[in-house]
Order: C-alpha cells, then structure tokens, then sequence
C-alpha cells in the first residue's frame, strides 16, 4: 500500500514564472515528511506536483520527474486521473462536499472507481474509512445528515476518511490543520500518527512544533526574495533539523530568527 | 429575580442609516403594493366572466372554465416543451462557458448569449413564421410518419409547420439566455475548494462537474428555470404570430388544430372584445396569474427541501 517517493532535479512553474527550482528529496514510504518554511517559499506549490494537481491552475507546469515505485508521474501516456487516485490529498481548509451526506461524502472518490457497490459492502467501507480517521463515534448516528454541519475539526477528519476510503498509496497534507483549534489539531496528529503505519505521509505544516512532533524527516524550503524560485535549502532526520541542521538558514528558521 | 428596571439600550441613530433605511422600506412595500394592485384589479374584472351567461362565449362553450381550460393547457404545454428543450442546452453553454472554453472565447460567447436576450419577442415572432415553421414541417411529416403511434406526433400533419412545437422551439430559444445567463454565473461561483476537492479524489473534468458543480448549483438551475419558464408562460407575441389556435385540448403536437395560450389569447381577441368579453379575457389573465404563482411556489418547495445540503451553511 504504502510506497517510495523519489524525486528528482523538478522545476515548477506557473506560465513563466519559475516557483521552485531544481528540488530532488526521496520520500520513504512508511514515514511521516513534513515541509515548512516561510509563506510563499512554495511548500504547497510543490505539494501539489506529488499528485499532479498542480497542472490544474491554468499555465501551470513542472519539468523533471516524480517517480512513486519507480514509475514517473510526468512520464508520456500517465493519466492525471489515475496519479490522482493513487495519492491522495488533503486540504488547507476542511471542504467536504456540502450537497452530500456524511456517508456520500466517504464513498464519493470510491463511486468513482467502482459505481456498483452493495449496501452492505458500502456501509463496510463507510465504517472502516470513519474509524480510520477516528470519526466514527462522533457520526455513526448522523451519517445520512450533511457533511457541512460538523465542526471544522470534524470536517477535516471527514475530509481524511474521504481520502483514504479510496486505498492511495500516499496521502499529501496541505497544512490540514491551519483552519482548526488545538483540540481539533490534537486529534489530527494523533491520525496521522497511527495512519504512519499504512501510508507515506507528507505534510505542510506552518507550525514547527507540530512539525517536531509528527513527522520523522523535516524538509526546509526558503527563497531567497520575492519573484525569487523556491528551494529545498535542508532535508534530514527531523530531530536533526531541529536540533542540529547543517545550513544557517535552517537554523534561523527553526529557532525562529525569522519567518 | 430582583426587581431590576429594565432599561432598553438604544442605538443612536444616524440619519444616513434612517434614510437608507426607509428608502428600502419604501421599495419593499412599492412592490408589494403594486403586486396587490394588481391582483385585486384582475380579481375584482374577473368576477362577472365567472357568472357570465352562455351565450357570452362563442360555439358551444358555456361556461367560463370550459373556455379557460384549454388556454391554460395550452400555455402549461408549449412552456414545460420549450423548458424541456431550453434547460439542457443552457446548461451545456452554461458549463461551457464557466469550465471548458478558453477565457477569450468563453467572454465572446458570453455577450452574444446577452445579446440573444435583447432580441425583440416580435422579431422571434417573425422568425418562427417566415424561418422556423418551413424549415421544421418537412422534419414534422417525417416525425409523423414514422412515429405517429404516439400521441403527440399523431397526424395529420400541419402544412405550415405552424404548430404549437414550433412555438414551443421559438419559446426555448427566447428563453435560453436568461437561463444560461444565470447558470453560468451560478457555476461560475462553486467554490475552488469543492472542485480541487473532487479532483484530488481522482475525478476527470465530467465527473468533477457532477460531484462539484451541478449540485452546488442545482438551486440555482431551478430558479433560472423557473424564470425562463415564468417568460414562456406569458410570452404573446411570438405565440400570437406563430400559431394557428382552435379553442380545445389537443396533446398533438404537429398537426393545424393547437391549444392556443392565455396571453397570446388574450391579444388576439381584445381588440374586438367588449362587454362582458373583456371580464372573460381578463379572468383568463387572472389564470394565468395564479398558474404561474403555482409553478414559482413548487419551485420554492423543492429549493427549500433539500436547504440543508445546499452548501449554504
């Protein structure tokens, strides 16, 4: 289930502007990566290159590689699509389909995939991917009522049943916690902990404590100045970064000298 | 509880708050006050046609609402047709538009649907006689030809091609603007984070539209409908100039006996009507009034029943 990521020399662009320059890193699967750096340095820009939904803003486009298993992402004849289902993703802000009900809300990737499903294997399905994101006690009684009318921590956890009901290998996370309150927070780093043990996990994350306490491998991205290309200025063992990072900049960053 | 005054808290009042206020109170109850106006003015004209005498009417009617029942389904007809037609083809530009055309062209093709809406009814009255008409009646021999068993392609068919389809394709095409103007504006307003939503989980464009976009704008698709319909209901002049009416209930479509409509009825007819005529034709007004209170009142109904998956809270 779980796979490697590695990337290699990518160049992300929006028409002409270059937004991240020339990152190689290699994702282990099994492991929870989290990116920070300061806004704009293009953590999430590159986020969204790992299951191709960057390309979705118009004039977007990446040049190297993203191998998963060795199979590259950008290479001649893949399917977006099918990348797509493969590597899930989780948003900045909770957005569940507001028209759907809880339940429709789990299985909406799955129907895509697979529209005949019995009651019962749905119902199964519903259950595991809840209890997945450790939600099923707070909605097994209300699954046919909207999705919008949970709390927003509820919603994102919603929003993580809704990814993994479809089995991706990956899960990317684009600052999944940045709308929440500390309580909500807590229980989504408690998920992401316990679902470390099925999936390669990356997460963007503006909060360098939460960074410290999820992820196992911290990567540090910064610019140099504005209109200036992003880059991977640090990549190793989180507690290294945090503690002893090899660059300067890492350094200022993480002791929170600026940014 | 102790006895404590309760002293209200008053907010000053600023006078631009309370003339912008009363401005609005006055606009609200203006059209509140015309809408009764005019409802109490066709209620109370409408009343001898009720209790008119037989002889009133022409042919063998006798009584109002045998003369008024085959205008109103007439007019219910040749509308939900040109619905049934104008709807998908507005969502189709409409999704066009908002998801699939390139900016340029998408802006284009917006101002010439608002051009469509500009076009004068008579003229589409004109181009229903002298382009539309021919143009489908050879469609129409064919159509009954081949599936005259079913009602309404039954024949025979109409020389002219005047029939009350023809009507109802100049209907959708006057109101297929309003209702693509409105859809459009609705799509183009689902969130990013709905449509990113479904494409992260894996959904080509067509499978993002369905789960993103057309439930999120679903409300807005029937309020738009609602409009167009609301035009075709009471649209004269384009049925007035294209149809041939006889006063009855036919269900076929292409054959030279139509169901006409109120208010294509109601032009026709009152340059001549006097007396108690025109209290007939103004109670046909009135039906026309309430049938389209009905269809706007449905509409709200099914909007409000689904409130709580609409997205709005």
């Amino acid at each position: 289930m779980s796979k490697r990521i590695e990337v290699n020399d990518l160049n992300v662009y929006y028409t002409n502007f270059l937004a991240v320059e020339g990152v190689s890193i290699v994702i282990e699967p099994r492991t929870v990566t989290a990116f920070i750096g300061p806004s704009g340095c293009g953590k999430s820009t590159f986020i969204r290159t790992l299951n191709r939904m960057h390309e979705v803003i118009p004039g977007a486009r990446v040049e190297g590689e993203v191998l998963i298993d060795g199979n590259n992402l950008y290479g001649p004849g893949v399917d977006p699509v099918l990348v797509r289902r493969q590597v899930g993703m989780v948003f900045q802000r909770p957005n569940p389909f507001p028209t759907m009900s809880i339940q429709d809300n789990v299985l909406a990737g799955v129907k895509l995939n697979n529209r005949r499903m019995s009651k019962t294997d749905a119902d199964d399905l519903t259950e595991k991917a809840l209890r997945g994101a450790n939600l099923w006690n707070e909605v097994k009684d209300r699954l046919a009522r909207p999705g919008s009318g949970l709390s927003g921590g509820q919603q994102q956890r919603l929003c993580i049943a809704r990814a993994i009901a479809v089995e991706p290998d990956v899960i990317l996370m684009d600052e999944p916690c940045s709308a929440l309150d500390p309580i909500s927070t807590l229980a989504i780093e408690d998920l992401i902990e316990e679902m470390k043990s099925e999936y390669t996990i990356v997460i963007v994350t503006h909060n360098m404590q939460q960074a410290s306490r999820v992820s196992d491998r911290t990567a540090f991205f910064n610019i140099a100045g504005t209109g200036k290309p992003g880059k991977l200025i640090e990549y190793d063992d989180t507690t290294t970064i945090f503690s002893n990072p090899s660059v300067q900049a890492t350094e200022d960053y993480v002791s929170g000298r600026f940014g | 509880m102790t006895t404590v005054a309760a002293t209200t808290i008053k907010a000053r009042q600023r006078p631009g708050d309370r003339i912008f206020s009363s401005a609005t109170v006055i606009a609200g109850s203006l059209i509140l006050a015309v809408l009764a106006a005019v409802a109490i003015f066709l209620l109370v004209e409408s009343l001898p046609a009720f209790v008119a005498d037989p002889s009133a009417f022409d042919g063998d009617i006798t009584n109002f609402w045998s003369y008024v029942g085959p205008l109103v389904f007439g007019t219910v007809y040749s509308a939900i047709l040109a619905l049934i037609m104008a709807v998908p083809v507005a969502i189709g530009i409409a999704l066009f538009i908002s998801h699939f055309a390139p900016r340029k062209l998408a802006q284009g093709l917006g101002y010439l649907i608002d051009l469509l809406a500009a076009v004068p009814s008579v003229v589409f009255g004109l181009w229903g006689i002298t382009v539309l008409a021919p143009l489908l009646q050879p469609f129409y021999t064919t159509l009954v030809d081949w599936f005259g068993w079913f009602l309404p392609f039954a024949g025979p068919v109409s020389g002219t091609g005047r029939t009350i389809l023809t009507v109802s394709v100049v209907l959708a095409v006057m109101i297929l603007p309003i209702i693509t103007a409105i859809c459009r504006e609705i799509f183009l307003q689902t969130p990013l984070l709905h449509e990113e939503a479904a494409l992260a989980l894996g959904a080509t464009r067509w499978e993002m539209i369905r789960m993103a976009v057309l439930p999120f704008g679903l409300p807005g698709i029937i309020s738009a409908s609602m409009l167009g319909l609301g035009r075709a209901l009471g649209e004269t002049m384009a049925v007035a100039m294209v149809l041939s009416p006889s006063p009855n209930v036919f269900f076929q479509l292409l054959t030279s006996q139509n169901s006409n409509t109120i208010a294509a009825n109601i032009a026709l007819n009152f340059p001549e009507a006097h007396g108690v005529g025109v209290n007939i034709l103004l109670a046909t007004g009135l039906m026309l009034f309430v049938v389209t209170l009905l269809v706007n009142m449905l509409a709200r109904i099914v909007i409000n029943s689904r409130k709580a998956f609409s997205g709005a809270n």
